[in-house]
């Protein structure tokens, strides 16, 4: 596993007074929100220079995380992590199924609505069992919650499946021939995946707002999401930081970590898009093989019906019949080629943009901290002038100034460190992630092609008899 | 630059590719007149095969000696035979289709102007694709010509045709030019003629049980073999795009694979290589169905082209003789030209007589003919395509084996 080496100088005392700051917040505040965040933040490696465990989100004191909606049992507290918290992490006890869709209303005005069934032991959900039912809007307005809510923090939160006009509108108009079912199946699957990867997130889990979304059996309609999708929010943020990286000096990137991972993550980003672009190439033509081969069947039997030779015309028929079985064999493959890695891959893709705009997120606080110190120098400057002027209630509000600013200067490098501590973990965790859905989804392709090839022989061999019966 | 490399044309046929390469037609050679095409060079537009003969028979000056000719000089050949009225009554051996590298150049030639926007290995890689598939097209362009030559050599009258001969042994340029426009319109108006005649021959019912079966049975198993020919082209060039995209994914696997931070590196690299590996099977698989199963449906496309031919030659010869006796009846009736009528009554009588009897055997040795070349290759066809699913099994399995081992 991929060590991250995390230099810790003066970030080792300012830990400390954060932990201990954020403590404080968590037992005096109201707001969900703000409890929810710092929780989070209380980890044992914060209490020295240590290297990062990927897997110390959950240490924290769980009856200070939970909102203001939580329910008795669940202020379950838990001692601070040991290494059982990372066993537990692992046997991840949440089944969500996106499944049944149906379309509602007529014309341009329906909408399909998908059940979600949510089965679990995690005594942060009511019940064992909840389902209920949403509509895809509610999906992106979930994503788009999440995203404003934890994406500035450092957060990879996974993005939503994206909009499409075209195949929506096919449903709409009601055409029930193959595309349209299709499109819906394409779109049920990619909603559930999206949800999974939603709560395989340790802060989002948690999340009131998830919560809700999957418990809650009337949801309030996410009108904002008719002007935006996941990627759209994506790229509204990543357009802010590319707006600060352009206005500010190129970042003194003191931590070769974050340089390195950037640099990794873009090559990755390159790759992967190439690679899901060739196997949508390969999908087409295994879809168009097998139609292909469907229609050489069919000329096979006709050829076959006309052949005079009877034992070769048996045997050209028989021939027809293998065909049309491997055209079926080709069609299933090329399912098996899309939903196992075509989809992953797009799934990677849009990952990844969130990845880059995590680190982008990390540039605009950088930004943000190096404005503050920017701010009091002048302030301080502007403090040293008024000595000499002699104004003293001029003076009084420049003092104060300066201590506002340097109060902003400190809040700034605290959530630089935050972020940047926040990220190391997100990232360790993703990479975790992406190496174990790489491996299970190549391997299951891969026992894909073993089976197809297996009927291939199957098929094959029935046949061969019948060719040397030709006499 | 890179032509160069196809153009100098060196002996592509390996060893194994000697002898007789008869993939299509069950044949019978013997000892009194062999015929193969020892080698073969491509040059920019056009090839140059080495015909090599081996016969016993005097008419020759030598008992073994080569030629080289072009395709033209086969299709002047095989145009020989099929305005010789003489041979009316066979199935006149269809004459080989003109090698035709165009695809294969511009699929180069695009790949030469792509080279900018792919790396080095992927380049290579196409290039190596692109020249194993022009070296098929090669292979199969040089089997036909050899088809065709052994059908001449294999058929007891037309082998003794002098043309043919002169084909062997003459050892100079034939001369013959591709036709012009002129002869080239020439033949469309004949071959519009030749249809619109067609359908009138083929209206006449015949008394014959015999030609009238093989009437309906041709035309009609003709047009589901061209039929059958098409959608087989089709599909396999679906098959050939499907593992140039294998091809590409096993690039880019590669790429990640030396890129990763992760454990997934060796993963991606293991992957990577076994889709090198079964891409080069799809494409083989590919390859032998078209061998096996598309050119045996496009020869068979030919012949029965040629047998329908056959017949219509026959029909006419038939229209010729009723009108004679039509005319002869007339002549008597009006006592005029009897002698003349009779001759004529006579000559087309003969004439027609004499297509009958050979096409009735031409016919029956086809049927044996196509039966035999199906069956070998479909059976080939199957013990081919059982090869290479079972070899495709074998890397997948164990590279399966080797990846889950690894976690």
């Amino acid at each position: 596993m991929h060590e991250c080496k995390c230099k810790r100088s003066l970030a080792g005392f300012s830990s400390v007074l954060f932990v201990v700051l954020s403590l404080v917040k968590v037992f005096l505040s109201q707001s969900p929100e703000a409890a929810c965040l710092s929780a989070e933040d209380i980890s044992p490696s914060s209490n020295g220079p240590r290297d990062d465990d990927p897997d110390d989100l959950f240490a924290g004191v769980d009856g200070g995380s939970v909102s203001g909606q939580s329910r008795p049992q669940s202020g379950r507290v838990r001692p601070l992590a040991g290494p059982d918290e990372e066993e537990n992490r692992d046997t991840f006890d949440i089944q969500i199924s996106v499944s049944d869709p149906e379309k509602v209303g007529d014309g341009m005005n329906a909408y399909m609505v998908y059940k979600v069934t949510t089965k679990t032991s995690l005594s942060i959900f009511s019940r064992d069992e909840v389902c209920v039912k949403r509509r895809f809007s509610d999906f992106l307005g979930l994503y788009s919650k999440l995203a404003s809510k934890y994406m500035h923090m450092g957060y990879i939160v996974p993005p939503a499946p994206e909009k499409s006009i075209v195949g929506m509108t096919k449903v709409k108009v009601g055409k029930e021939d193959l595309s349209s079912v299709e499109f819906v199946e394409k779109r049920r699957s990619a909603l559930e995946r999206y949800l999974l990867r939603t709560v395989k997130h340790p802060a989002l889990l948690k999340d009131p707002d998830v919560l809700q979304f999957l418990e809650s059996s009337e949801l309030p309609r996410a009108v904002s999401t008719q002007a935006l999708s996941g990627a759209g929010i994506l790229r509204m943020v990543n357009k802010a930081a590319d707006a600060v990286n352009k206005m500010t000096i190129k970042m003194n990137e003191s931590d070769a970590w974050f340089e390195e991972k950037q640099q990794q993550f873009e090559n990755l980003d390159v790759q992967l898009r190439k690679l899901h672009a060739s196997v949508e190439s390969l999908v087409c033509h295994r879809k168009e093989l097998s139609v292909n081969t469907a229609s050489f069947a069919k000329s096979a039997a006709m050829l076959g019906n006309s052949e005079d030779h009877t034992a070769l015309s048996r045997a050209l028929s028989q021939l027809a019949e293998v065909e049309e079985k491997i055209d079926q064999l080709h069609q299933d493959q090329s399912y098996a080629d899309f939903y196992l890695i075509s989809e992953l891959l797009g799934d990677y893709v849009r990952l990844i943009t969130a990845v880059k705009g995590v680190f982008d997120q990390r540039m605009k606080a950088w930004a943000k901290w190096q404005d503050a110190q920017v701010m009091l120098q002048r302030k301080r400057e502007a403090e040293a002038k008024l000595q000499y002027a002699n104004k003293p209630d001029k003076l009084q509000q420049a003092t104060d100034e300066i201590r506002e600013w340097e109060g902003k200067v400190q809040q700034g490098e605290r959530d630089f460190e935050q972020i940047s501590k926040n990220i190391r973990r997100e990232v360790g965790r993703f990479e975790k992630d992406r190496v174990k859905d790489f491996r299970v989804v190549i391997i299951k392709y891969l026992e894909s092609l073993v089976h197809t090839q297996q009927q291939l022989i199957k098929y094959w061999e029935a046949f061969l008899p019948e060719a040397k019966a030709i006499a | 630059m890179m032509q160069e490399g196809l153009d100098d044309g060196p002996d592509f046929l390996s060893e194994e590719d000697r002898g007789p390469r008869a993939v299509n037609v069950d044949l019978q050679t013997d000892a009194t007149l062999q015929v193969d095409i020892s080698d073969a060079l491509s040059e920019r537009d056009k090839v140059k095969f080495t015909v090599h003969t081996k016969s016993t028979l005097p008419n020759f000056k030598q008992n073994e000696f080569s030629v080289v000719r072009q395709h033209e000089e086969f299709i002047w050949l095989h145009d020989s035979f099929v305005e010789n009225e003489e041979y009316a009554g066979y199935i006149i051996p269809p004459a080989p289709p003109r090698p035709d590298f165009d695809a294969s150049r511009e699929k180069l030639q695009k790949l030469g102007e792509g080279e900018g926007s792919m790396t080095k290995e992927e380049f290579t890689k196409m290039k190596q694709e692109l020249e194993a598939e022009y070296l098929a097209i090669f292979k199969k362009t040089v089997a036909m010509h050899e088809v065709f030559l052994c059908r001449v050599a294999a058929h007891p009258v037309l082998r003794k045709d002098l043309n043919f001969h002169v084909f062997l042994e003459y050892n100079q340029d034939l001369s013959v030019r591709g036709k012009n426009k002129k002869e080239r319109l020439e033949d469309f108006f004949k071959n519009v003629v030749k249809s619109a005649d067609g359908v009138l021959v083929a209206g006449v019912k015949d008394v014959d049980d015999f030609f009238e079966h093989e009437k309906t049975f041709l035309l009609e198993y003709h047009n589901r073999v061209k039929e059958a020919s098409a959608k087989s082209d089709r599909k396999i060039r679906s098959h050939k795009n499907a593992a140039d995209d294998i091809n590409r994914i096993a690039s880019t696997l590669y790429t990640l694979g030396t890129q990763d931070s992760t454990d997934l590196c060796k993963f991606f690299l293991k992957v990577s290589e076994l889709f090198e590996k079964t891409r080069k099977i799809e494409a083989r698989v590919a390859a032998d169905e078209d061998l096996k199963l598309a050119d045996l449906l496009k020869y068979y496309l030919r012949e029965s082209q040629a047998a329908k031919d056959l017949l219509y030659r026959r029909g006419r010869a038939l229209v010729d003789y009723e009108n004679a006796n039509k005319a002869l009846d007339k002549a008597r009736a009006k006592n005029k030209d009897v002698l003349q009528a009779e001759t004529t009554q006579q000559v087309c009588c003969q004439k027609f007589e004499k297509i009958s009897e050979s096409a009735k055997q031409e016919l029956i040795d086809f049927k044996t003919r196509r039966v035999a070349a199906f069956r070998k290759n479909l059976v080939e066809l199957a013990e081919l395509e059982l090869k290479h699913a079972k070899g495709n099994l074998q890397l997948l399995q164990s590279c399966l084996g080797v990846l889950k081992g690894d976690t």
